[in-house]
C-alpha cells in the first residue's frame, strides 16, 4: 500500500451549494500534497471530512489502507485548520500538554514530546508563560508543535505560514522537510501559489467543489506549457520572422518566442545559426502556478464562500 | 468517555484556579452574612434609653405603668401641653404621652407621643405594647372581667389544629417554614440556572472566537466537546455551593455566640414587619411556644427528601439548560450582544418557572403548580416549592417521580438538540445566527 490516503467519490452538499462534488484523489506516503483552489471551492469542507470533523455524505476515505474510522484514527491525524487559535488564558506547556492528551497520548508520553519540541524550536523559556502574551509569530509556532507533535501519519495544514516572518516561516518550512522525510505526509492548502511550487510534489486544484486538476507539479506544468522559449543572441539578427515561431516579445538580444504547432525547438535554433548568429541562451518558458491557477479558476464564477449550511 | 473527563478537567481546573473563584467562593458568603447581620443587630438592638413622660390627667393608670427594657415611662401630673412641650425643649425628657381628663377608655381616641427625635420601629412597638397591655386589662375591669378569666378564657385549647388525612399535624409553623425553604430552595435552583448557565454560555462563546474550536474537534467530538464542558462547569458550582452551604452553616453557628442575647429578645419582641409572610410565621411561633415550637417544625420537614430533591433537581435542571446555553453560546459571533436576543427563548420559562413558584409555594397543590412541577422546563424551579411541603401533603408520590423522569427525558431531548446546533454553529463564523436558522440545525437529521 502506497497510499496513505485514498479518496473516492467524495460527496459533501449543503442546501445552497455542492461543496464538494464527487471528489476522488490519492496522495502517496511521504510526500508533500499541495490542495488549491479560490476561497470557497470547498477546500475547508474537503479537509473537515479528512479529519473526520464532518461526515461526506457518500464516497469513501482510505486512510492508510483502511477505512477511515473517525474515533479511532484521530491520533494518526494532526490537523491545524485556517480558522485557528489557543485559549489565551491557559499556560502553553499546559495548553500543549491538554491538546496532545485530546489527541490521545498519556501524559508521559506527551510531556516527553512536548520537551523534545519545545528544545527544537527554542520554545523552552515559553513553558509558564500565557498566550496572551505571545506575539502572532510565537503562538502560530506553538499552533505547529500542537499538530505535530503526536507525531502524526497525516499533517493537514491549511494556510500554515499566514502571520509567520520570513524567519520562522522558513523554520517551519524545514520542519514541514523534516517530518516528510521521517515519513509522515503533508497535505498543504494555501492560495500561496510560490509556496506551493516550492514545496509541494503533487497538487490537485479545486474550483466550485469539483478537481479540476490533478498531478506533480512538474506534470502539471509541462500540461500547460504554451511552447514559449526565451532566447538569447549575441547580436542583432538581420531577419527575425520564421514561419516556425512568433515573436511575442524582444528586449535588444532576448527575445521570447512561442514556437507554432508542427514545429520543434530545433527549427528554431537552425534558423538563426543559419544566419551564423551566436545563441547564448535558450530556455523553455514553463507557466508558473500562478498563471495556471488564475487561467483556470477565471471566468468561472467562483462562488465567495456563502454561508454554508452544514449537517456533519 | 475518557475525552470527556479531560475536557471536563480542564473546565474544572481552569476556573478554580483563578482567584476570583476563592474570592467569591469565601468572600460572597461572608458579605451576605455580615450583611444580613448588620440588619439584625440594628432591627434587634435598640439604644435609645428613652426617657417617656406620661402626663395621666384622665388618671387611667393610677400612677403606675411599667418600665420596658430601655424605655422608663414616668408619670408625671399636673402638666399641661404648653409645660410638657417646654420640658421636652429643656431635654428632661426625650418623649410625653399627654392623655387629656376627657379621654375615654372604652371610645375611639388615640393617644399620640410627641418626641423631639425619631423613634426606631422597635422601640415605637414596645411602647404600643406597654400601653396596650395596661389599656386593654384597664378596659377588661371596666367589663368586669379581672386578669385571671382573661387568661383562662384565652388559654382554652381553642386554637384549630391543621391536620391532613395521613393523620400528620400540618399546623401554621410548618406551613411557614415550608413556606420559606419551597421559596429559598427554588430560589437557589434559579440562581444555579442562571449563573453556570451563563458559565457554559461564556466558555463555549470563548472557544469559538478564539478559533480553538476547530482545533479541538479534530480530535474531540463536538458532543464530547459540549459534554465535557458542562459536567467541568457543574462540578465547579457543586463544589461552589458545598463551601457555600459549609459555610453558611458555619457562621449560623457562631451568630448566637456574636449575639447572645438576640434569640432572646427575638423572642420576646412581636416584631410585625409589613406582610412578611415569613415574620408571621415567626410570630405563630411566639404564640405557641417560640423556640421549641421552631424546632419541632423543622424536624417535621424532611430535610434529607428536601436536600436528596434539590440536588437532583440541582443536576436536571442544569444539564437541561446547560446546554441550551451551549447552544446559544455556539451560535454568537464576534458581538457579545447577539447573545442576548438569542438567549430571550431560553430566559423566558425560568422567568417563567419563578413566577409559577411563588404561586406554588402558597398553593402546592393548584393545578399551574402540578403542570410548572411536571413540565421540565420548569419543574426544576417549581417542584422544590412543593417538595418543602411534604410528601403527600405538597405533592404526591406518583407525581415526583413523573416529574423526575420527565426532567431526565427533558435533559436527554434539550442535549439532543443542543448537540446539534452546537457542532454546527461552532465552526460558522462571519455570519449573524437566528432561532430559526438553529431550529433548523436541530430538526435536520445527521
Amino acid at each position: 500500500m502506497n497510499n496513505i490516503l485514498e479518496l473516492q467519490h467524495l460527496k459533501k452538499y449543503y442546501a445552497t451549494q455542492k461543496a464538494v462534488d464527487d471528489i476522488s484523489f490519492n496522495i502517496s506516503k511521504g510526500s508533500i500534497f499541495g490542495l488549491l483552489g479560490p476561497n470557497g471551492a470547498g477546500k475547508t469542507t474537503l479537509l473537515r471530512m479528512i479529519t473526520g470533523i464532518f461526515y461526506p455524505d457518500s464516497g469513501e476515505i482510505i486512510l492508510d489502507g483502511k477505512k477511515f474510522d473517525p474515533i479511532n484514527d484521530i491520533i494518526k491525524i494532526g490537523y491545524m485548520p485556517e480558522e485557528r487559535g489557543l485559549y489565551k488564558k491557559m499556560k502553553i506547556g499546559e495548553q500543549a500538554l491538554y491538546l496532545a492528551q485530546l489527541k490521545g497520548l498519556s501524559k508521559k508520553d506527551a510531556l516527553e514530546k512536548i520537551k523534545f519540541w519545545f528544545k527544537r524550536l527554542e520554545m523552552e523559556s515559553w513553558w509558564n508563560k500565557k498566550v496572551e502574551d505571545l506575539s502572532k509569530g510565537m503562538s502560530q509556532k506553538l499552533q505547529f508543535v500542537t499538530t505535530v507533535l503526536h507525531e502524526p501519519k497525516l499533517i493537514i495544514l491549511d494556510e500554515p505560514f499566514s502571520g509567520l516572518d520570513p524567519v520562522n516561516a522558513n523554520l517551519i518550512k524545514d520542519e514541514i522537510y523534516g517530518l516528510a522525510q521521517r515519513g509522515s505526509t503533508v497535505i498543504f492548502s494555501t492560495h500561496r501559489m510560490e509556496q506551493v511550487e516550492e514545496i509541494c510534489d503533487h497538487i490537485v486544484l479545486m474550483n466550485l467543489g469539483k478537481k479540476i486538476l490533478d498531478g506533480t507539479v512538474t506534470d502539471v506544468k509541462q500540461q500547460f506549457k504554451e511552447n514559449k522559449f526565451s532566447i538569447k543572441l549575441q547580436q542583432q539578427p538581420a531577419n527575425k520572422i520564421n514561419e516556425s515561431f512568433e515573436l511575442i516579445d524582444q528586449k535588444e538580444n532576448a527575445f521570447t518566442v512561442k514556437i507554432k504547432d508542427g514545429y520543434r525547438s530545433n527549427d528554431v535554433l537552425q534558423f538563426f545559426i543559419q544566419q551564423n548568429i551566436t545563441v547564448e541562451s535558450f530556455n523553455e518558458i514553463l507557466p508558473s502556478l500562478n498563471d495556471i491557477f488564475i487561467q483556470l479558476v477565471e471566468g468561472t464564477k467562483s462562488v465567495s464562500r456563502a454561508f454554508q449550511q452544514v449537517s456533519a | 468517555m475518557n475525552k470527556i473527563f479531560l475536557v471536563a478537567r480542564r473546565e474544572f481546573l481552569s476556573r478554580v484556579q483563578k482567584k476570583t473563584f476563592l474570592l467569591t467562593t469565601i468572600l460572597l458568603p461572608l458579605l451576605i452574612f455580615v450583611f444580613y447581620a448588620m440588619i439584625i443587630y440594628f432591627s434587634v438592638k435598640t439604644n435609645d434609653n428613652l426617657r417617656i413622660a406620661v402626663a395621666d390627667e384622665a388618671n387611667i393608670l393610677n400612677g403606675k405603668i411599667n418600665s420596658k427594657d430601655d424605655i422608663a415611662f414616668e408619670v408625671v401630673k399636673n402638666e399641661t401641653v404648653t409645660s410638657l412641650n417646654t420640658a421636652l425643649e429643656q431635654k428632661k425628657f426625650d418623649g410625653y404621652i399627654y392623655i387629656p381628663s376627657t379621654y375615654n377608655l372604652m371610645g375611639k381616641d388615640s393617644l399620640q407621643l410627641k418626641s423631639n427625635k425619631a423613634i426606631g420601629i422597635i422601640t415605637r412597638e414596645k411602647i404600643q405594647k406597654s400601653f396596650d397591655d395596661v389599656l386593654e386589662e384597664k378596659r377588661l375591669l371596666s367589663l368586669n372581667i379581672s386578669k385571671a378569666q382573661l387568661d383562662s378564657v384565652q388559654h382554652s385549647n381553642n386554637r384549630i389544629k391543621f391536620a391532613t388525612i395521613n393523620g400528620k399535624s400540618d399546623d401554621n409553623t410548618k406551613a411557614g417554614i415550608s413556606y420559606i425553604v419551597g421559596y429559598i430552595s427554588g430560589f437557589l435552583i434559579y440562581i444555579i440556572l442562571f449563573i453556570y448557565g451563563t458559565m457554559v454560555m461564556r466558555g463555549v462563546m470563548e472557544e469559538k472566537m478564539n478559533r480553538i474550536a476547530e482545533v479541538i474537534v479534530s480530535s474531540v467530538k463536538p458532543f464530547q466537546l459540549m459534554m465535557g464542558k458542562i459536567t467541568g462547569i457543574g462540578a465547579v458550582g457543586l463544589i461552589q455551593f458545598i463551601i457555600w452551604i459549609v459555610i453558611v452553616f458555619g457562621l449560623q453557628l457562631l451568630l448566637p455566640l456574636i449575639f447572645p442575647d438576640m434569640l432572646h429578645q427575638m423572642q420576646g419582641q412581636p416584631i410585625q414587619p409589613a406582610g412578611m409572610q415569613a415574620m408571621q410565621a415567626a410570630q405563630q411561633m411566639k404564640a405557641n411556644g417560640g423556640m421549641n415550637e421552631l424546632m419541632n417544625s423543622l424536624h417535621q420537614i424532611n430535610f434529607t427528601l428536601i436536600i436528596g430533591c434539590f440536588i437532583f433537581y440541582f443536576l436536571g435542571g442544569y444539564l437541561l439548560y446547560s446546554s441550551l446555553f451551549a447552544a446559544v453560546g455556539s451560535a454568537v459571533n464576534e458581538d457579545p450582544q447577539d447573545a442576548q436576543s438569542l438567549l430571550l427563548p431560553i430566559t423566558m420559562p425560568i422567568i417563567f418557572a419563578i413566577v409559577i413558584m411563588t404561586k406554588a409555594v402558597n398553593e402546592p397543590n393548584s393545578g399551574l403548580a402540578v403542570f410548572g412541577s411536571l413540565f421540565p422546563l420548569t419543574s426544576p424551579i417549581v417542584m422544590m416549592a412543593r417538595i418543602a411541603h411534604g410528601i403527600p401533603e405538597g405533592v404526591t408520590l406518583w407525581e415526583l417521580l413523573l416529574s423526575m423522569g420527565l426532567l431526565i427525558c427533558g435533559f436527554l431531548g434539550t442535549t439532543w438538540v443542543a448537540a446539534k446546533i452546537y457542532r454546527t454553529g461552532i465552526l460558522m463564523y462571519g455570519k449573524k445566527i437566528t432561532w430559526k436558522e438553529m431550529w433548523k440545525w436541530a430538526v435536520r437529521k445527521s
